[in-house]
């Protein structure tokens, strides 16, 4: 028998179904795995006894005849999502310490589809970072090495730990969050599948927010189905999110028909900027061909504004955050450091100690663009932009029904690399941020191997609240691509 | 009426805008489910955006954006189908988010204006420049303990409505009116309390002078901390005074925020400079813009009762009642309704001046509001019905009133017990005129010989002897007939 450890998300669905094996079983497999591969910290908090307890009581609802579309499964939860009695720390020291009292939205409708928690993945501290390498409890491991050396990779960001322990077998599935790429470049970097849904199609209440406007919660996972089955338990309208879509969540599952004759794909002109590396540039013509060959035209589009979406990302992204992260003041919960000096002497102290660099680098920025002055010439300037942007999607989906492009420029890097200067850190999300400021769906699907022997991933970017699309072509690609390779560390 | 500041170098004009801060009548907080309701345990009604916890989302309540719809038409404003919340963004140990939403370039409510009643019973308008919608910060208490502080988050994320004012107010008299109007109108229309001592009407006025003659507006000051319509007054008579003594120096007036003490009457400055706030407004992208309808605009119109100023108008056509009386009896809601419970089917002239010189003198004198009159509205009716039925004279009827102020006891009950029907048997009163003559022979002649003025003086005579019972008509008129017929 297959260790179970290897099934996909529908597999284990169905064998569990079939009474093959019990949910706690199943947990435990992956809480040996957990303890044994503890080295990669994909894991800020692991819950194994909470996770065992609810894979007892998962057996229990089954043998009663209940069972919700995640019965059973065992996930991890972006340590983001703030979790009842389960310590969130958005990988910060300014909340080390703090356990809500309330579940988030995404994860109480995982839990109440039957997904057993195994715990709280790494980060970038709050989800600031594409490299896992900004977390205060550490930089995650990519299970994935390249062929020419034994150095330690970085697993991408932010949803960095969730990635290494789907890719490391250290948990079946797992949520992540997508504000810039935080999804779909950590699914690329660890050879998995990362969901980005439209904006609005999954509440964000209860996230630790980063940037307001742009965050969206998704699932990562091994197969295209997988990612399909959870979106569908994570998704959903709640009226606690004001900017949740007041629309039906389909039956994701069902549009994995593998049909896509005559579905018309991207391809942005604007996406092969001079010196994208030849690897990617193949990778992308690669799955283009498998697309064609399957039934679908490719057409060219372009996407005039796409220069831009970077810089703009880098205004609107920080803005918010610079705002949404005045909160932790030491005043009410989380780190609290005392000054002499009053008021504004706590506020100083805490927060310097209480965030990283990079957060603190994204909140001087983002208070700079908001300043007196300069909000016209920068923030407002922005959001024209991202106006801009969007349209540019617009128009080209009136001719074309999805949209092709590589996830991310190149393969994982070493821990350590592309650290000297923030930009060549912050040109990892060029392919995605303008689908995130568009708020459209996007999927990192993993398509083949560098020669170096690392994943690439090819991004699909739907319609807005057109998941369904998305999913069938990126079905589609998986089938061809039959990505099987597996990094070399993790579960074997 | 001017209001014109003599300086050694010529005379110079107040200008003055108000922002008053109005708290919504509403059960819930502006964007949270926490209770509204005053006095309760500090941190009791707290919900988890209002303490600012990690994630949490702020969901409009809509009844309160009626509420501020419903004060825009009441203050015959501009309503906006679509407004824009924003973020306030500082600092502050009772602001958990770190930011205030409040609504900046795009308000719910637009330009409008308010009628002043001033004290010579003419009118003035002050333009209302906006209404928003924005969320109040909690309470810091600094007086609980020698080194800490103590925050309440009960008013954290309570609604309020900011209101502001042209700069069109010229005396401290008319920033009086203007307060006080802008109280009724709100509370005529449910939408606030009005209760500046709970703080549920706040007030920041600003205030800059100019020479008279001059139409530029110059740099002004912003006092804040003005919690009544006495204090306000006296900080813009106190800060235009300070001003003109600061441009009579050779100085400048800078821009500030300054402090009014109400012990000493005076403001201070309250901010220096690097601590001047740059607020980064920016639109709260976890709100949507803010969209109302057409159609709920008016319904809410449909729905809104009957206001000052149309009563005012209403007392003045239909009642014929001057514009002052009318001015004063709509000025506070529930006047009105005791006043229209009296007027109604009887003399209104006769009410407005039983209500404005009677009642309002002894409301005065023990010192209670009329929501706690001891004279209800039917009693105070009775009262004029008993008068004009012939019962008691106008003379009596003053002495019931002041035993009803003493014991809120029925007039008709009153005027029984203590025998104070008037007497209208022209026999007794016949007998009493002939008395009063007979003691007075030498008056009464001279009336005889033409002398009309001691007339009046006989007829206070035997009111005097009846103990005011007899009706004075009657007496009026026997008199005549016997002394002058």
């Amino acid at each position: 028998m297959t260790k179970l450890t290897d099934l996909s998300l529908a597999e284990a669905r169905d064998g569990l179904a079939q009474k093959k094996f019990s949910a706690v079983e199943l947990t435990s497999a992956y809480v040996a795995a957990m303890a044994r591969h503890a080295d990669l910290n994909a894991y800020i908090t692991p819950t194994p006894e909470l996770a065992l307890e609810c894979a007892k009581a998962s057996d229990a609802r089954r043998a009663k005849g209940v069972a919700g579309a995640m019965e059973g499964i065992p996930i991890g939860m972006k340590d983001l999502f703030c979790t009842e009695g389960v310590r969130s720390t958005a990988a910060s020291r300014i909340l080390e310490n703090f356990v809500p009292p309330y579940e988030s939205t995404v994860s109480a409708n995982l839990r109440d589809a039957g997904a057993v928690m195994l715990g709280k993945t790494n980060l970038d501290e709050f989800a600031m970072g594409s490299a896992n390498v900004t977390s205060y409890f550490g930089n995650v491991a990519n299970p994935w090495t390249r062929n020419s050396d034994d150095k330690t990779l970085v697993p991408g960001g932010s949803s960095g730990g969730s990635a290494a322990a789907v890719a490391a077998r250290l948990c079946l599935a797992a949520t992540g969050t997508d504000t810039g790429g935080s999804i779909r470049q950590p699914a690329a970097f660890c050879g998995i599948v990362g969901l980005k849904p439209t904006y609005g199609r999954c509440s964000r209440w209860g996230i630790v927010a980063f940037a307001s406007s742009l965050d969206q919660a998704g699932p990562m996972t091994r197969t295209v189905r997988d990612a399909a089955i959870m979106l569908g338990a994570m998704a959903g309208n709640d009226p606690k999110d004001s900017t949740s879509a007041p629309i039906p969540v389909p039956d994701f599952e069902k549009a994995l028909t593998g049909n896509i004759k005559g579905l018309k794909v991207g391809v942005p002109k604007e996406y092969r900027p001079q010196g994208l590396s030849a690897e990617i540039a193949k990778t992308w013509d690669q799955g283009l061909a498998w697309l064609k060959d399957a039934g679908a035209e490719p057409v060219e589009i372009s996407l005039p504004h796409t220069d831009y979406a970077l810089a703009t990302y880098y205004i609107v992204a920080p803005a918010e955050a610079s705002s949404n992260l005045a909160r932790y003041d030491g005043v009410r919960y989380g780190l609290r450091v005392d000054g002499e000096g009053g008021l504004d002497d706590l506020y100083c102290r805490t927060r310097a100690a209480g965030f990283g660099k990079e957060v603190q680098r994204r909140i001087l920025i983002g208070t700079y663009v908001l300043s007196a002055g300069y909000y016209d010439a920068y923030y407002l300037k922005a959001q024209r932009v991202r106006a801009l942007i969007a349209e540019d999607f617009r128009k080209a989906f009136e001719t074309v029904d999805v949209i092709l492009t590589p996830t991310a420029p190149t393969p994982a890097f070493a821990v350590g690399e592309n650290e000297d200067d923030p930009i060549t850190m912050y040109l990892n999300d060029v392919f995605t941020v303008p689908t995130s400021l568009a708020g459209l769906p996007g999927m990192s699907v993993p398509v083949g191997l560098s020669a170096d022997g690392l994943p690439l991933g090819l991004q699909l970017i739907g319609k807005p609240f057109d998941e369904e699309t998305v999913l069938k072509v990126g079905g589609v690609l998986e089938s061809s691509a039959a990505f099987t390779a597996r990094p070399s560390r993790g579960e074997g | 009426m001017t209001y014109i500041i003599q300086g050694e170098t010529g005379d110079w004009e107040l200008v003055c805008g108000l922002e008053v801060h109005c708290q919504v009548i509403s059960k819930a907080k502006l964007f949270s489910g926490a209770s509204t309701a005053f006095g309760a345990e500090p941190n009791t009604q707290v919900d988890l955006l209002d303490a600012g916890l990690p994630g949490m989302l702020p969901v409009i309540n809509r009844i309160c954006v009626e509420q501020a719809v419903r004060t825009g038409l009441g203050l015959n404003a501009q309503i906006n189908h679509r407004s824009v919340f924003a973020r306030k963004n500082y600092f502050s140990a009772d602001l958990p988010l770190g930011y205030q939403i409040s609504q900046f370039d795009k308000p719910i409510v637009g330009e409008g204006v308010i009628t002043l009643d001033l004290k010579d019973g003419k009118t003035k308008d002050v333009g209302i420049e906006r209404l928003h919608l924005e969320m109040d910060a909690g309470k810091s208490m600094h007086d609980q303990d020698s080194t800490k502080s103590f925050i309440d988050l009960n008013r954290a994320g309570v609604a309020l409505m900011e209101i502001v004012s042209r700069p069109d107010i010229r005396t401290p008299e008319e920033a009086g009116a203007y307060l006080k109007k802008l109280r009724a109108i709100v509370r005529y229309l449910g939408t606030c309390d009005g209760n500046m001592d709970e703080g549920s009407m706040r007030c920041d006025v600003n205030v800059s002078v100019r020479r008279v003659g001059e139409t530029k507006l110059n740099t002004r000051a912003e006092v804040k901390n003005v919690n009544s319509v006495r204090f306000a007054m006296q900080a813009i008579e106190h800060e235009a005074q300070r001003q003109v003594q600061v441009y009579e120096d050779g100085g400048q007036v800078v821009q500030e925020t300054r402090l009014f003490d109400s012990a000493t009457g005076t403001t201070r400055s309250m901010r220096s400079k690097e601590h001047a706030h740059d607020y980064r407004y920016f639109p709260d992208p976890d709100l949507l813009p803010l969209e109302v309808t057409q159609a709920e605009i008016d319904a809410i119109r449909a729905s809104l009762p009957e206001l000052p100023d149309q009563k005012k108008q209403r007392f003045m056509d239909e009642w014929g009642l001057s514009p002052y009386d009318a001015g004063v009896l709509v000025a506070e809601q529930e006047t009105a309704h005791y006043f229209e419970k009296v007027a109604e089917g009887r003399d209104p002239k006769q009410a407005a001046n039983w209500v404005i010189t009677n009642l309002f003198g002894a409301l005065n004198r023990i010192g209670k509001p009329i929501t706690e009159s001891p004279i209800s509205a039917a009693h105070l009716g009775k009262l004029i019905d008993l008068i004009k039925a012939d019962v008691i004279s106008g003379r009596i009827a003053k002495d019931v009133f002041e035993i009803m102020v003493e014991t809120s006891g029925d007039p008709e009950a009153i005027v029984t017990e203590r025998g104070l029907t008037q007497v209208t048997d022209t026999g007794a009163i016949d007998a009493a005129i002939d008395e009063v003559i007979k003691a007075n022979p030498e008056k009464a002649q001279e009336v005889r010989e033409g002398k009309d003025k001691l007339l009046g003086w006989f007829t206070g005579q035997v009111m005097k002897a009846t103990q005011g019972k007899a009706n004075p008509g009657m007496v009026n008129d026997l008199l005549k007939k016997k002394l002058m017929g």
